[in-house]
C-alpha cells in the first residue's frame, strides 16, 4: 500500500516577512516609548511594542498548527469561505456599538448636568470625539468590514484573497480604534473633526487600509461569477474615496518622532475645505455607500426577492458617488470660504437628494411581492425602516444645505439632531438588520428570539423619536433665540440665556439615547443566546428560484 | 448595443471599475480645493496678522488637546445678529496661521473668534476654575486642572520649525528665542519684554492666571483667549481692497 507522502511545512513568504515586519515594529516602538516627550504617547509606544509582540507570537503559533497545504479555495466544487476574520468583526461591530451609545448617553447627559463631568480624562471635550469615532470607525467601521467580507465572498462565489491579510486588516483596524479611543481620553488629538486621531495612528490607518483594499480587490479578482455585484460597487467606492480622504485631510508634519503632536499642512480657509471635503464625504461614503451595498445584499437576501431595478442601482450608483464629492462646502455657509464654493456645495448637496431618493426607491421597491412579510419579520421591518430613515435624512440634508435654512440651523443642536436621524435610524438600524441576518448565517444557528428583535426594534425607535424631535425643537429654538432682537432692537437674549433654554431637551435627548441603547442590549444578549445554543440550523442550500 | 450593456464593461472588469470610480470621486474636490491656493480674495493679505507667539501656540495646542472647538466656534458670520453679538465677521486672513483651522461647526458656548480683549485675566482664570462662578447656567466642565499643571514648552522650538517648515513666517531669530520667549511673555514686566514685542507686534506680556511663579497651562490657554481677533484693526481695514 503506497503511502501518502506528506508534503513538506514550509513558512511562507508572507508569515515570514509578516514576523520580520512586526518584530521590527516593537523594536522601534521600544526606542520611541524610551525617549517619547509624553508619558502618553510612551504609553501608545509601549502599546505598539506589546501588540507587535503578539502578533509574532500569534503568526508563528499559527505556523505550527495549521497543516501543510494552504487552504483549499474550493471543497467539493464549493467555494471554501474564510469566515473567521467575518465573525471576529461582527462581535467587534456589536461590542463597539453598545460602548459608543453609552457614551453618547453619558456626555449627552454631560450637557444636561454639568457636574458629570467628573475629571479632566471624561470631560465633553475628550468623551466626543470617543463617542463619535466608536459610533462611526468602530461601530460602523467593523459592521462595513464583516459585511464587506461576507458579500464579497459570497457574491463572487471565492474564498477571500490572503491567508494572514484578513486577519491583520480586522485586526489591525481594531488596534487602531484602542490607540484612537485611548488617545481622546489623554488629550492626543489633531482636533480636525472625524479625523482626530494622530499622525502615527493615521500611518498606521493607512496600511491596514492599503491592505483591505487589496484583499477586497483581490477576492473579486478571483470571483467565479461573470458580473461584479451591484453591493461590492459600493464598497469598492468606499474603501477607495476614505483611502484618497484620509491621505488628503491627514496630511501632517509630526513635531518629531518622539511626539504625538503634528502640524497640518493645509492652514485656515485652505485646511477648513480639505477638511469638510473629508467629513462630508465620510458621511457619503464611509456611512452611506459602504451602507447602501448592505441595502442591496441583505434586503434581497432577507425578503427573497430580486433587487427592484437594475437600471436604476446603475444610476444610483454613479450619481450619487458623483455628486457626493461636491457636497462639503455646505459646512462652510457664511464663513470665510469663498461665495462660489458655498454656491457649489448647496447646489450639488440639492441635486445629491435626487441619486439618494432613487436609492431609496430602489432599497424599498424590492420589497415588492413581499410587503407582507414586514409584518411577520421584524429584521426586515428594521432595514426596510432603516432605508425609510435613509429617505428623510437625505431630504432633511439637501434642505439645510440651502444658505438661507443654515443660517439658522447651523452651530444648533438641529444639525445633532439631523446627524442623528441619520446615523441611528438608517446606519444603526441597517447595520442591526445585517447582524441579526449574518450571525445565524455564520454559526449556523437559528436566530433565538424574534420577539426580542421586535422589542429591540420598538424601544430603539421610541429612542430614536425622542432624540430628533427633541434636537429639532432645540435647535430651532435656540437659532431663534440668537437672532431675536426687542422692539427696540437690542438683541434679545444674552447667550447664556439659550443655553439655559436647551436643558430640558438636553434631558428628553438623553432618555432617547438610553432607549436606544437598552434596545442595543437586548439585541446583544440575543445574538449571545443565538450563538450558544445548542441546536444547528440545517445550512440554507441553493434554494432556486420557481419559475412563476 | 445600448449603453446600458455597455455597463456591463465596467462590472466584468475589477480594474477599469477602480479606475472610472476614481476619476468620478475625484472631479468635484479638484474643483472646490485648488482654485484656494490662488485666488486673490481668498488668500488675501491683511495687516496685523502675525504668526502666533510660542506661548499662545502652546495655548493654542491646549485648547487642541482639549477639544474646545467642539463646543466653541471661531468664525463669525456676516450676520446681523452675530455681528452684534461677537463683533467684525471673520476673515479668511485671521485664520491663515491656524494648524489645524479650528472654526468649529457647533455652539453650545459662544463664539470665541473675538473673544480676545473682552474679558479680564482674573475673569478667565476663573471660568477656567469653575464656570458656574461668574456664569450661572453655563453648561461648561472645569477647566481647574490647567492651573495646576506646568506648561511644557522643552520642544516648543521644535513646533515653530515644524511649521516653519510648512510656510509660517518663523525666522529663525524666533525659533532660537522660542522658550525664552515663552516665560518672557508670561512675567510682568520683564526686561525682555521690548524684544518680544519686536519679534510678535501688539503682544500682551503680563502673568495671565496670578500665580506668577509658574508658567501653567492657564498661563498659555489664556495669553492665546486675549489675543483672539485682536489683529486686525477694522478702523483701517478695507473690505474692497481683495475683490478680484
Amino acid at each position: 500500500m503506497a503511502t501518502a507522502i506528506a508534503p513538506q511545512k514550509t513558512m511562507t513568504l508572507g508569515e515570514g516577512g509578516l514576523a520580520l515586519f512586526f518584530a521590527g515594529l516593537s523594536f522601534l516602538a521600544i526606542v520611541v516609548a524610551s525617549k517619547a516627550y509624553t508619558s502618553g504617547y510612551a504609553f501608545h509606544a509601549y502599546l505598539f511594542s506589546a501588540g507587535s509582540l503578539a502578533a509574532v507570537f500569534a503568526i508563528i503559533n499559527r505556523y505550527f498548527e495549521r497543516p501543510a497545504e494552504p487552504a483549499p479555495l474550493f471543497i467539493d466544487g464549493k467555494p471554501n469561505y474564510n469566515m473567521g476574520p467575518v465573525k471576529f468583526a461582527t462581535v467587534a461591530g456589536v461590542f463597539w456599538g453598545i460602548a459608543a451609545f453609552t457614551i453618547g448617553v453619558y456626555i449627552a447627559s454631560e450637557l444636561a448636568f454639568p457636574f458629570l463631568n467628573l475629571d479632566q480624562w471624561i470631560n465633553f471635550g475628550r468623551l466626543r470625539p470617543l463617542h463619535t469615532s466608536a459610533a462611526i470607525f468602530a461601530f460602523g467601521g467593523n459592521v462595513l468590514i464583516a459585511t464587506s467580507f461576507y458579500v464579497v465572498q459570497r457574491t463572487c462565489r471565492a474564498r477571500l484573497a490572503g491567508d494572514l491579510a484578513p486577519w491583520f486588516v480586522v485586526l489591525g483596524y481594531n488596534f487602531f480604534i484602542v490607540i484612537a479611543g485611548t488617545g481622546y481620553l489623554l488629550g492626543i488629538t489633531q482636533s480636525k473633526e472625524y479625523a482626530e486621531p494622530e499622525w502615527y495612528a493615521d500611518l498606521w490607518l493607512t496600511i491596514v487600509w492599503v491592505t483591505y483594499f487589496l484583499v477586497f480587490l483581490g477576492t473579486i479578482m478571483r470571483r467565479t461569477e461573470p458580473h461584479i455585484y451591484v453591493a461590492n460597487w459600493f464598497y469598492l467606492a468606499f474603501i477607495l474615496t476614505i483611502a484618497v480622504l484620509h491621505l488628503g485631510n491627514n496630511a501632517a508634519i509630526p513635531v518629531s518622532i518622539f511626539s504625538p503632536k503634528s502640524y497640518i499642512v493645509w492652514s485656515g480657509v485652505q485646511d477648513a475645505m480639505v477638511q469638510w471635503w473629508y467629513g462630508h464625504n465620510a458621511v457619503g461614503f464611509f456611512l452611506t455607500a459602504g451602507f447602501l451595498a448592505m441595502m442591496y445584499y441583505f434586503i434581497p437576501k432577507r425578503a427573497d426577492r430580486p433587487v427592484y431595478s437594475y437600471r436604476l442601482s446603475i444610476i444610483h450608483f454613479w450619481a450619487l458617488i458623483f455628486l457626493y464629492i461636491w457636497a462639503g462646502p455646505h459646512h462652510l455657509h457664511y464663513t470665510a470660504l469663498p461665495d462660489w464654493t458655498q454656491t457649489l456645495g448647496m447646489t450639488f448637496s440639492i441635486m445629491l437628494w435626487m441619486p439618494s431618493w432613487g436609492g431609496m426607491i430602489n432599497g424599498i421597491m424590492t420589497l415588492s411581492g413581499a410587503w407582507d412579510k414586514l409584518r411577520t419579520d421584524p429584521v426586515l421591518r428594521m432595514m426596510v425602516v432603516s432605508v425609510a430613515f435613509y429617505g428623510m435624512s437625505t431630504f432633511e440634508g439637501p434642505m439645510m444645505s440651502v444658505k438661507i435654512v443654515n443660517s439658522l440651523s447651523h452651530y444648533t443642536d438641529w444639525t445633532i439632531g439631523h446627524v442623528h436621524s441619520g446615523a441611528l435610524g438608517w446606519v444603526a438600524y441597517i447595520s442591526f438588520g445585517a447582524i441579526y441576518c449574518l450571525v445565524p448565517w455564520l454559526w449556523n444557528r437559528r436566530l433565538y428570539s424574534l420577539k426580542l428583535v421586535n422589542w429591540h426594534f420598538w424601544i430603539s425607535t421610541i429612542g430614536i423619536v425622542l432624540y430628533i424631535t427633541s434636537m429639532w425643537v432645540a435647535g430651532i429654538l435656540q437659532g431663534l433665540m440668537w437672532r431675536a432682537y426687542t422692539g427696540l432692537g437690542f438683541l434679545e437674549y444674552s447667550f447664556v440665556e439659550t443655553v439655559e433654554a436647551m436643558h430640558p431637551f438636553y434631558v428628553i435627548r438623553a432618555l432617547g439615547g438610553a432607549l436606544f441603547l437598552a434596545g442595543a442590549l437586548i439585541m446583544a444578549w440575543n445574538l449571545w443566546k443565538t450563538v450558544n445554543s445548542a441546536e444547528i440550523a440545517e445550512p440554507a442550500g441553493l434554494a432556486l428560484a420557481p419559475a412563476e | 448595443m445600448s449603453l446600458w450593456q455597455k455597463h456591463a464593461i465596467l462590472e466584468k472588469n475589477s480594474i477599469i471599475l477602480v479606475i472610472g470610480i476614481l476619476i468620478v470621486i475625484a472631479i468635484g474636490g479638484l474643483v472646490e480645493i485648488v482654485p484656494l491656493f490662488y485666488l486673490k480674495n481668498t488668500i488675501e493679505k491683511v495687516d496685523g496678522v502675525r504668526p502666533y507667539t510660542p506661548l499662545e501656540l502652546a495655548g493654542r495646542n491646549i485648547y487642541v488637546r482639549e477639544g474646545c472647538y467642539l463646543c466653541h466656534s471661531q468664525m463669525i458670520r456676516p450676520l446681523r445678529d452675530e455681528v452684534e453679538r461677537y463683533g467684525h465677521y471673520s476673515l479668511a486672513a485671521e485664520s491663515m496661521y491656524d494648524r489645524p483651522f479650528q472654526w468649529g461647526s457647533k455652539r453650545t458656548g459662544p463664539d470665541l473668534a473675538r473673544i480676545g480683549g473682552k474679558y479680564s485675566d482674573d475673569w478667565h482664570r476663573d471660568h477656567l476654575r469653575d464656570p458656574r462662578s461668574v456664569v450661572p447656567g453655563s453648561v461648561m466642565p472645569d477647566y481647574g486642572f490647567l492651573e495646576r499643571t506646568d506648561l511644557d514648552y522643552r520642544h516648543i522650538d521644535g513646533d515653530l520649525k515644524v511649521q516653519a517648515e510648512l510656510g509660517v513666517p518663523y525666522t529663525a531669530d524666533m525659533i532660537a528665542h522660542a522658550q525664552e520667549d515663552v516665560v518672557t511673555q508670561a512675567t510682568n514686566d520683564s526686561p525682555e519684554a521690548t524684544d518680544l514685542a519686536k519679534r510678535y507686534p501688539k503682544v500682551n506680556a503680563r502673568d495671565f492666571d496670578g500665580n506668577p511663579r509658574h508658567v501653567t497651562e492657564a498661563d498659555a490657554l489664556i495669553a492665546y483667549l486675549q489675543m483672539l481677533g485682536t489683529e486686525v484693526n477694522f478702523k483701517l481695514y478695507d473690505d474692497q481692497a481683495n475683490i478680484r
